[in-house]
């Protein structure tokens, strides 16, 4: 056993130096040709295939599937691209299992369908490693769109523009573009620098400039970009983290899941990266998962996420719970944080109550727990943070929090649409749901514009 | 428990499976092994004339096409004949023969189609204690060039020929191996007959080129980017065999001349289906040479286990059993009528019965009830045709099911007649017309 293991507190390399590498590895490793074929040929190319209903950018999956088992991976890929050009990511974050291979027909004859994710990354990955570009710009159209967010939607959303011959000038806060798939996603789905690889990719086609650095309400207005542009797409993403709404969680030690998530992909070296021995999780999600499993591979000795709700609730899904389970994270369930009891200023522990539902609404029961531990992680969900939208001078609708949409896109005002976690459009916050609307938003502004 | 021992011409052996002539059997320590591993008997590896050895290609000698998980389905091959000296195979063959007497030992030869030749040959051939011989009338490549081969199965006068000189000049059984590589089976094997022959064998290969290499644009197998056709073989080629075993076992000019049957032979269930057409023993390659010798223990046992639940004692129990059921299309019963049906219970609705009858048949699948994904028959359009049972990737999903007599049938609004009436009496065929006018007068 290394002896960091047992250090009491938040201390770096709890683990031997080599253990990193091989704890952060690949999760699913890449398929070998051979295996892409015999993948591939268990598909039954179904007709109006489930698969393809259940994809939020509806990707011909048969068709691609049917393309890999015929020698034509980039093949494969182009029909991919043509519905998600961030398909490279998608084929690694997807929880597919609640998507395509939920639908796929030997899910239902077998429980064991066609592993679309991986086949997909095979395609996506060839041509990448090719540098296979499919999509040429052609002559500019003279009109400018400005996209606020370099993540998902809106790097989707600037692809589908540059395809029709617009101009697009991307404004992103961060240093790096990707957002979440830069900055918001467990080390071991996109190893080896994929996000920025990928940015490269889509941005390859010419006509979008991103900016980094620059953020809307500090450097630029809303009413800036609607004067000075076409059109507007805001895909800015969520930016505010809720509180835990629990006594003392001011305290060292406590921090919000996603900026460890952050800090950890931005990591140079993992060993140099502090990670407490006895970590609670507070939350039921992937972010929850995210955090939790990545503070097991760093050496944390105990890891529990508390859910205030039952395992039938969480968001994470059944994949991700077992993911958690078998790198021996626990998760508990029917616990809410009440109060985190500090020594010295830093977190000792965390007393929760036991939960139960009472005529439908979620109540305590009186009933305590004490769990000891170093580190909190807070993941109990994201907020829009609309002050730099409000503060601009223009008022944009909202709904439940979030930027009201049509169906298109469009929100309340004329030449702005959004798209992605930031909206209220009924999509999942998934990077699939993201690239999907940046498309199809992307589509609207262009029919507004070629009107 | 079934006896499965077979005698084929009066040759023994502890069972039907036999190796046919080709790799696996050219030599005495192959030939040990498949004996060692059960198999009943061997065709050895075709022996040539005296003189200079064969010479083989110095490269790819075989290549194939496979299905899922690169499972071998078919292979061709363009290895000519032993290319071992005669007195070598001789020796061997009959040390073999010696330390396994109640294994069967034929010898397949392929001399040039000059009586001396066969004359010279066959003594040699009697001197081993080989238990027959069979004639290589089908390999299509290479030796046919040299008129030798299917240059010779592919006439049938040829064929009555050299069978009746080797009649002549042996006691050794003869069977005839025929080659595929022709319009009408039943022809050579009627001059196989005719000649004499004990029996005849059958398919050889089939002439193929198993795939063009898009780089370089040869053919495969490749030699130096040259390709030849070669002799095609395996799982794929065992419908075409099938068929031509029936014709053979129900021609009026051949009925009862033995037959070994010969053509992708894979497990048990291919040998009964064989003999039930009417072949007395089978002969099997590729699937030895895909996996090995000991897939003879899975045939015995398998054979076995069947013959056991269906009550078949011995093997004159099922050879031939399918042979009356094969008939000429005018004979089938048009009153049969059948439709499909799906079970909702195991379809896993992924829709290619649909979308093979809607784009490709008869229109006779739903896709969508109620709005809700649906594969049902739709009795008034299905014309019984099969296809959506055959490209379901669920086993017994979908089944045609026989309408019983006196039912309607939706698509033609006729009750089902429960007489037997096919084409020949058919009001549509003119031929039927001519002959009720006929009987009239």
């Amino acid at each position: 056993m290394a002896e960091g293991l047992l250090k009491e507190g938040i201390v770096a390399g709890r683990l031997p130096p080599e253990a990193y590498a091989e704890n952060f590895g690949d999760l699913h490793p890449p398929l070998d040709h051979h295996e892409a074929l015999v993948e591939s040929d268990r598909c039954y190319f179904c007709y109006d295939a489930p698969c393809m209903q259940a994809c939020p950018t509806t990707i011909d999956i048969p068709m691609f599937i049917r393309q890999i088992g015929n020698g034509n991976p980039l093949g494969a890929a182009k029909t991919i691209f043509d519905q998600n050009i961030l398909g490279g990511m998608c084929a690694r974050v997807c929880p597919t299992e609640t998507l395509c291979e939920e639908a796929c027909v030997r899910e239902a004859a077998e429980g064991k369908p066609v592993q679309i994710g991986r086949l997909q990354r095979y395609a996506t990955d060839t041509a990448m490693a090719r540098n296979r570009q499919f999509y040429e710009r052609p002559a500019p159209t003279g009109r400018k769109i400005a996209v606020v967010g370099a993540g998902p939607a809106g790097l989707a959303c600037a692809h589908r523009l540059a395809m029709h011959g617009h101009d697009v000038v991307v404004f992103e806060v961060r240093e790096k573009s990707g957002g979440l798939n830069e900055y918001g996603i467990a080390a071991y789905k996109t190893v080896d620098g994929f996000a920025q690889a990928e940015v490269d990719y889509v941005t390859a086609i010419g006509g979008i400039r991103i900016e980094n650095g620059k953020a809307l309400g500090r450097d630029f207005s809303l009413a800036d970009l609607t004067a000075e542009y076409d059109a507007v797409f805001l895909g800015a993403g969520l930016g505010g983290v809720n509180a835990l709404r629990a006594e003392g969680e001011d305290a060292d030690g406590v921090a919000n899941a996603v900026d460890f998530i952050e800090t950890l992909r931005q990591a140079d070296d993992l060993a140099a990266l502090p990670v407490g021995r006895r970590v609670v999780v507070i939350g039921g999600g992937m972010t929850a998962i995210d955090a939790a499993v990545q503070s097991k591979l760093l050496g944390a000795e105990e890891v529990t996420i508390c859910y205030r709700r039952g395992q039938e609730h969480m968001n994470a899904s059944d994949y991700e719970q077992d993911l958690a389970a078998a790198n021996g994270v626990a998760i508990r369930h029917w616990l809410q944080p009440k109060k985190v009891i500090a020594e010295g200023g830093r977190v000792a522990a965390i007393e929760l109550e036991y939960t139960a539902l009472r005529d439908g609404r979620l109540a305590g029961t009186g009933e305590m727990l004490r769990i000891e531990a170093d580190q909190v992680f807070k993941a109990i969900g994201q907020s829009f943070d609309a002050a730099p939208l409000n503060g601009s001078g223009n008022s944009i609708a909202m709904e439940n929090g979030k930027i009201r949409v049509d169906a298109e896109g469009r929100t309340s005002l004329a030449k702005v649409w959004a798209g992605g976690d930031c909206v209220a459009d009924g999509r999942e916050d998934l990077t699939v749901s993201a690239v999907a609307a940046g498309r199809d938003a992307a589509e609207s502004i262009h029919r507004a514009l070629s009107a | 428990m079934a006896d499965i021992r077979n005698n084929f011409l009066g040759i023994r052996s502890p069972n039907p499976f036999w190796l046919a002539s080709a790799p696996p059997t050219d030599k005495e320590y192959n030939v040990v092994r498949a004996f060692k591993a059960g198999w009943g008997g061997v065709v050895w590896k075709t022996l040539g004339e005296a003189g200079p050895p064969i010479v083989n290609v110095n490269g790819p000698r075989y290549g194939a096409i496979w299905g899922a998980d690169r499972r071998l389905l078919g292979l061709n091959n363009i290895e000519l004949i032993t290319d071992r000296p005669l007195e070598v195979n001789l020796r061997e063959m009959k040390q073999v023969k010696r330390d396994w007497p109640d294994r069967a030992l034929i010898a397949s030869i392929m001399v040039p189609c000059e009586e001396a030749a066969w004359k010279a040959i066959l003594p040699l051939v009697e001197e081993t204690g080989a238990d027959g011989i069979e004639l290589n009338f089908g390999c299509p490549h290479g030796m046919s060039e040299r008129g030798m081969g299917s240059a010779v199965g592919q006439v049938p006068e040829y064929i009555e020929m050299v069978a009746r000189w080797c009649k002549q000049n042996t006691r050794m059984p003869v069977i005839v191996k025929l080659t595929p590589n022709i319009t009408d089976i039943r022809y050579p094997a009627r001059a196989a007959k005719k000649g004499g022959a004990d029996a005849v064998s059958l398919i050889n290969t089939i002439s193929s080129i198993t795939s063009v290499d898009l780089d370089d644009f040869s053919p495969e197998p490749s030699i130096d980017g040259k390709g030849s056709h070669g002799g095609y073989c395996g799982p794929a080629v065992k419908p075409i065999a099938l068929n031509m075993v029936a014709e053979i076992a129900r021609d009026p000019e051949t009925r009862g001349l033995p037959i070994s049957g010969i053509g992708g032979v894979t497990n048990w269930r291919d040998a009964a289906e064989f003999m039930a057409l009417g072949a007395g023993n089978v002969q099997v390659c590729t699937a030895a040479m895909t996996y090995g010798f000991k897939i003879v223990q899975e045939m015995i046992e398998g054979l076995k286990n069947w013959m056991d639940e269906k009550g078949h004692a011995t093997l004159d129990d099922i050879i031939g059993r399918a042979t009356p059921n094969v008939t000429d299309w005018q004979y089938l019963n048009l009153n049969y009528v059948a439709k499909a049906h799906i079970d909702q219970e195991a379809c896993i609705k992924c829709g290619r019965c649909y979308i093979a009858c809607e784009d490709t048949s008869h229109q006779a699948i739903t896709s969508m009830v109620d709005g809700v994904r649906h594969f049902e028959v739709m009795e008034d359009e299905c014309v019984g045709c099969n296809l959506c049972v055959n490209v379901c990737p669920v086993e017994s999903c979908i089944t045609l099911v026989p309408l019983a007599a006196g039912t309607m049938d939706e698509r033609t609004k006729k009750k089902v007649s429960p007489t037997y009436a096919n084409w020949t009496t058919h009001p549509n065929n003119p031929m039927a017309k001519a002959r009720v006018a006929e009987l009239a007068e």
